[in-house]
């Protein structure tokens, strides 16, 4: 970023863009060019900040102010004020939430303070469409110093570091690529599982998005170490951006002679090239996601045999997730101690997590392992919206588990997570507060696993299937005691005989939620209420006797006649009969009729 | 050398070669655990194990979940528990899993009784089905030959595994995801828009009532019944070798006397062999195949070798959807069903003194397509079907039941004549190699001039996909291919598009096995061992034939004499040839 005084970027991440920031940076440009500062003051279109609560976002280097829901038409004043007088622009900087204090430079904020960016290093950084940005932060350096070492030496400073796969599993990512070096084949495979499929969870789409040539990188390093040249990542059609993106990188990458034969002279080729999924979340198991990109049906196989051993055409293929690669590159460069140093006894380095749900400060975050749900939540997150109470926390998508109130001292790990009765997951953290309903948010994630099961083995396909029916008809109120009991057997069956990882853990939802809000179950079943207040099924008109003056024009009004009493007398509503049309409480002029 | 590996099932301690799956660990020491989708026809070397159903699953000590014992291998130390309270919950669970998305009208399934569905959940003692919900309502899907009715299809996907691994027809294939996961054709067309064959190896292997044939019984009662239709039937030679079956008779039994009587006891007015249309088939073929042969080695470029049999409806169906390009190379010779037909509704219609209208012919076969095969408009005549009705040997024994008689000691009964008698060659038409050995014993005689010393050729005999033999025809060596199972066919098919192809005549079969193999021969469930027994069965009855060679047969060689002059001739090519489309339509 050499020549220019000043550079003014701009967030290009999907969800900045959906709200314009193309328009933004056009302004910015014309403005400047108006003003005669093009050659002073740079724009520069970069990938998400992780705040993308308040987005569009707009950073000013080298002041690091960042300011948020810029809109076009304040290009001309930030540019007035800031670029020129030097003094920012009060109105479009971000105050927090819990102490209104205002903040302006990004790494102040708490959404910053304590997050340390290694996967996301570059992410809102560098321009992600020009190779030179991504080389002048170290880009390609520890291909090149890769290069001086032995493939197993490589090899042997991933396992040091203790990283494990960020897709969910935790697999230790040094050990798969030891197995994958160890098998003897004419052709293997390195491959990028970009397949992310939880809902809310983006993390994976920022980094390609962001910073793909860090992906295309470590690729080529774990191609290095193991023995193979062809590199392919898998990646969800339904990402255009990132797609776009990593085509760039890929062409500008063959170009600097980065990809293709004899890299940095190295004698060593590779080459990457891509193949689009068609959104199946299922085809995020690797397995799956081998079938898929061979061309047939998304779905598992039983392992062994491991993809490392037998993958891709039947030759060895090691998988990784886009996380796990965007830690490899600085993994090289700063070393395995220096990684190690970051984390958990077993949980080394950072974990980036998509913060959603009704918390202040939705977005992407990175936080070192061990970091509590306390701190993300309150701390970086901003605590719960309107000044709710926080009930629970889902964290690893679909086949996770709700952790609460008592697990916020909980460090996050892999092992504590999965601890708790949760799951690490790819780092989905969808925040709920006490107007939530938990049989409700069980029965959404059923209903997800259950859209998303490939049909392949019972369980999941129809296992998931009386699950959802079974929830489905809790919320309704029309449960039955009994029902838990299926519940939890069936929950117990699923995940001990499913074929795959997502019918392993599709119950979980179910199963901690009847582990840690039991009462709301039963409220639903037995009261037949909907402690969150969620379900129409559920609502209850009454009428409160102290205020009833029996003038009956509520009974007079009710369709179905289910509102009786004397007049002059306090009425009752029937709750049998009652089809909760609200007639009633529209009706009475004294207050006296409430939905509980 | 095998590495042998110790662990434990049920207590007991066993040694097994590393990689045995746990399913057949189990089974060396007496323990059977329950399977379902898993499918293992050792005999003709096919597996299917994609562990679906997961009812076969058991618990290993020290893993979080259960495994599936038909794709999980051994490992040194294993712990099995087979039967544990864990693994019987589980194992009861998922049946009601599957029962919760079955209809419960078993009473009324073609099926019933025959089911492997019925049997496990029997097995399993599920008497209540505690999870109940939406269940799965797909059309039922009508082709000429094979009934689709997927609200019973329980996603083991057997057929598919036939359809596109061992036939390569690419048929059936899952589509959809989740609970609305179900078996079609491509886009949820019907079969018949599809590129199926009709081999009915899917109905052979489905294990409940998914997909069953088409039943033309009643058709056949309401004929039998009219008093103005002489209804004759022709019966294939599988059917005898494997009837017996389905009245608890062992496999490898020939019936073809009990079969005789009872179809006479029906009420058939006269009960023929298609043995008899297989003779001639053999002339007309084994003519084909020396003026082909002839005209080849004199060097006329228009001739086409190999040549290739055409008694086969669905390998007809499958080389005129994939290879149309190549129609040119079988045998035009009609399949021996047809013959029948074409020669039932003139020569005997004519010596009987009835009018082919008021003729019903009815076919048993081992086959599905031989359904279809019928209702081709070329096979018609001003709009009436040469054989009017095919019917399968399962539903032959339906038959026999609805009738009340006691099949097992019925007294044999010969067929009547003409068209009943026949040789030991169309005996073993129903077996792989049997058409190639049946046609060569009649050509090598009319080729040399010579006596046949030795009637059986071994070598072309045998259970392999693809075989191999050299005949000595007077110093010309015929090299001479054998294939059985549609993906063989295929092998040997594109070595022919690819101008690599050795052979002189080639013999294929679509069924693994032959027509003894059919899909509408009664189920083996998985025990593949009963069709080399039916194969047996077949070989002893033409090596108990006192006449062996088709152009023998005393019938046949009058028939010639009285009505179709010569083979290969003028009359022969209007009756007994026929034609091939190009309908790669269907598969594009």
């Amino acid at each position: 970023m050499g020549k220019y005084k000043m550079h003014i970027l701009i967030c290009s991440g999907a969800g900045c863009r959906a709200s314009a920031s193309e328009l933004i940076q056009n302004k910015f440009e014309l403005v400047l060019k108006a003003k005669g500062l093009e050659n002073e003051v740079q724009v520069v279109t970069t990938a998400c900040f992780g705040f993308c609560e308040k987005g569009p976002i707009v950073k000013i280097l080298p002041d690091n102010t960042f300011y948020i829901e810029v809109k076009p038409e304040d290009a001309e004043e930030i540019i007035e004020e800031h670029i020129i007088k030097g003094r920012q622009v009060s109105r479009l900087l971000y105050a927090a939430t819990i102490n209104k204090e205002v903040v302006s430079n990004a790494q102040n904020s708490g959404l910053h303070k304590k997050q340390i960016r290694v996967a996301l290093r570059n992410c809102g950084f560098i321009d992600p469409e020009n190779i030179e940005e991504y080389i002048a932060r170290d880009g390609y350096s520890a291909l090149g110093k890769c290069f001086e070492m032995l493939p197993q030496t490589v090899v042997d400073v991933i396992k040091e570091s203790g990283l494990r796969g960020r897709g969910g599993g935790g697999f230790p990512t040094g050990l798969k690529w030891e197995i994958a070096s160890k098998y003897k084949a004419d052709q293997k495979y390195v491959v990028c599982n970009a397949d992310e499929g939880d809902p809310g969870a983006f993390m994976d789409r920022s980094i390609l998005e962001g910073d793909p040539h860090s992906v295309l990188e470590a690729m080529a390093i774990c191609a290095y170490s193991i023995g193979a040249d062809q590199g392919i990542i898998y990646v969800r059609a339904e990402y255009p951006l990132a797609i776009e993106r990593l085509k760039v990188a890929i062409n500008q990458a063959r170009q600097y002679g980065l990809l293709g034969n004899d890299i940095l002279g190295s004698g060593f080729n590779f080459d990457v090239e891509m193949r689009y999924g068609a959104g199946a979340f299922v085809c995020g198991e690797e397995t799956a996601l081998i079938y898929s990109m061979e061309g047939l049906r998304g779905e598992p196989t039983i392992k062994p045999p491991f993809p490392t051993e037998s993958g891709y055409k039947g030759k060895p293929t090691n998988v990784n997730n886009v996380e796990t690669f965007a830690n490899i590159p600085v993994i090289i460069n700063k070393g395995a101690k220096w990684f190690s140093s970051i984390g958990t006894e077993k949980s080394k380095g950072t974990k980036v997590f998509a913060l959603a749900g009704n918390i202040n400060n939705v977005g992407l975050i990175e936080v070192p392992m061990g970091t509590t749900l306390r701190e993300v939540i309150y701390e970086i997150g901003g605590g719960i919206k309107d000044g709710k109470k926080f009930k629970a926390v889902q964290t690893g998508g679909p086949s996770g588990g709700c952790l609460t109130e008592k697990h916020l001292d909980t460090p996050i790990d892999f092992d504590n997570l999965l601890a708790a009765g949760s799951m690490m997951g790819s780092g989905g953290m969808i925040v709920m507060d006490e107007d939530d309903c938990m049989v409700s948010m069980a029965k959404f994630y059923i209903e997800f696993s259950v859209e998303e099961s490939c049909g392949k083995c019972t369980p999941c396909r129809i296992g998931n299937k009386r699950l959802y029916e079974i929830l489905d008809k809790i919320t309704k109120g029309e449960g039955t005691l009994n029902d838990l009991d299926l519940l939890r057997n069936l929950s117990g069956v699923i995940k001990d005989t499913s074929l795959c990882g997502l019918g392993q853990t599709s119950p979980n939802p179910v199963l901690s939620t009847l582990d840690n809000f039991y009462d709301e179950y039963i409220a639903h079943i037995v009261d037949h209420k909907c402690p969150a207040g969620r379900f129409k099924a559920l609502l209850q008109y009454a009428i409160n006797p102290e205020l009833c003056v029996g003038c009956t024009l509520c009974a007079k009004n009710c369709p179905v006649n289910c509102i009786s009493g004397e007049r002059k007398k306090a009425h009752v509503i029937d709750f049998e009969k009652c089809i909760k049309c609200g007639a009633c409480m529209d009706a009475c002029k004294f207050n006296a009729i409430s939905i509980q | 050398m095998e590495q042998m590996i110790k662990l434990t099932i049920d207590n007991k301690d066993i040694e097994v070669v590393q990689g045995t799956t746990i399913l057949e660990a189990a089974k060396i020491i007496g323990v059977d655990i329950p399977t379902l989708c898993y499918m293992h026809l050792e005999d003709l070397d096919i597996e299917h194990n994609p562990g679906g159903c997961r009812i076969c699953v058991v618990e290993v000590e020290g893993r979080k979940n259960l495994a599936s014992s038909c794709n999980t291998k051994c490992v040194a130390g294993m712990n099995i528990k087979t039967h544990s309270m864990r693994v019987l919950n589980a194992r009861k669970t998922v049946m009601e899993l599957i029962l919760s998305d079955h209809p419960a009208d078993c009473l009324v399934c073609a099926k019933s009784g025959n089911c492997d569905l019925q049997t496990m959940a029997n097995n399993l003692g599920v008497r209540e089905i505690h999870y109940k919900g939406e269940q799965s309502t797909y059309r039922v899907d009508y082709s000429p030959s094979i009934i689709r009715d997927m609200d019973k299809c329980i996603m083991c996907r057997r057929c598919e595994t036939m359809c596109n691994v061992v036939q390569t027809v690419g048929a059936l294939s899952a589509i959809n995801r989740g609970f609305e996961t179900v078996v079609s054709p491509a886009f949820e067309m019907n079969l018949e828009k599809s590129p199926c064959t009709y081999c009915g190896q899917c109905v052979a292997v489905c294990p409940t009532g998914a997909l069953t044939e088409k039943d033309h019984t009643n058709h056949l009662i309401g004929d039998l019944a009219d008093p103005n239709k002489t209804v004759i039937v022709q019966t294939a030679p599988a059917v005898r070798a494997a009837l017996g079956e389905e009245f608890g008779m062992v496999p490898g039994i020939l019936v073809t006397g009990k079969m005789v009587a009872a179809l006479r006891n029906l009420g058939f007015d006269r009960v023929f062999d298609t043995d008899f249309a297989a003779d001639l088939t053999i002339m007309e073929e084994g003519t084909e195949l020396l003026q082909r042969l002839d005209a080849f080695l004199k060097g006329d470029k228009k001739v086409k070798l190999p040549i290739l049999t055409s008694c086969c409806p669905a390998w007809v169906n499958f080389f005129e959807h994939h290879f149309p390009d190549m129609k040119d190379i079988p045998s035009t010779a009609r399949s021996p069903q047809q013959i029948f037909g074409s020669i039932a509704k003139t020569y005997l219609a004519n010596k009987m003194g009835i009018k082919r209208e008021d003729m019903t012919v009815v076919s048993v076969m081992p086959c599905l397509a031989k359904k279809y095969e019928c209702q081709r408009d070329e096979f018609k005549v001003d709009g009436d079907p040469d054989v009017n009705y095919s019917i399968t040997t399962r539903e032959l024994a339906n038959l026999i039941k609805q009738a009340n008689m006691d099949f097992v000691t019925l007294p044999d009964e010969d067929f009547d004549n003409p068209l009943g008698e026949s040789t030991g060659a169309g005996v073993i038409f129903g077996i792989t190699g049997g058409v190639i050995e049946a046609a060569i014993r009649t050509a090598y005689e009319i080729y040399t001039g010579k006596t046949l010393e030795k009637v059986d050729f071994v070598s072309f005999r045998g259970m392999e996909g693809v075989r191999s033999a050299k005949v000595d025809f007077n110093g010309l060596e015929l090299n001479i291919g054998i294939a059985h199972g549609l993906g063989n066919a295929r092998k040997l098919l594109e070595e022919i598009r690819d101008g690599k192809s050795q052979y002189h005549a080639i013999e294929i079969m679509a069924c693994p096995g032959g027509c003894i193999g059919g899909g509408g021969q009664p189920l083996h469930h998985g025990d593949a061992s009963i069709i080399a027994k039916r194969a047996a069965a077949l070989y002893r009855e033409d090596a108990g034939k006192a006449i062996r060679k088709s152009h023998e047969n005393p019938y046949i060689i009058k028939l010639y004499e009285e009505f179709l002059g010569k083979p290969c001739g003028e009359l022969s090519h209007k009756l007994l040839h026929t034609h091939y489309f190009d309908r790669k339509d269907v598969i594009e």
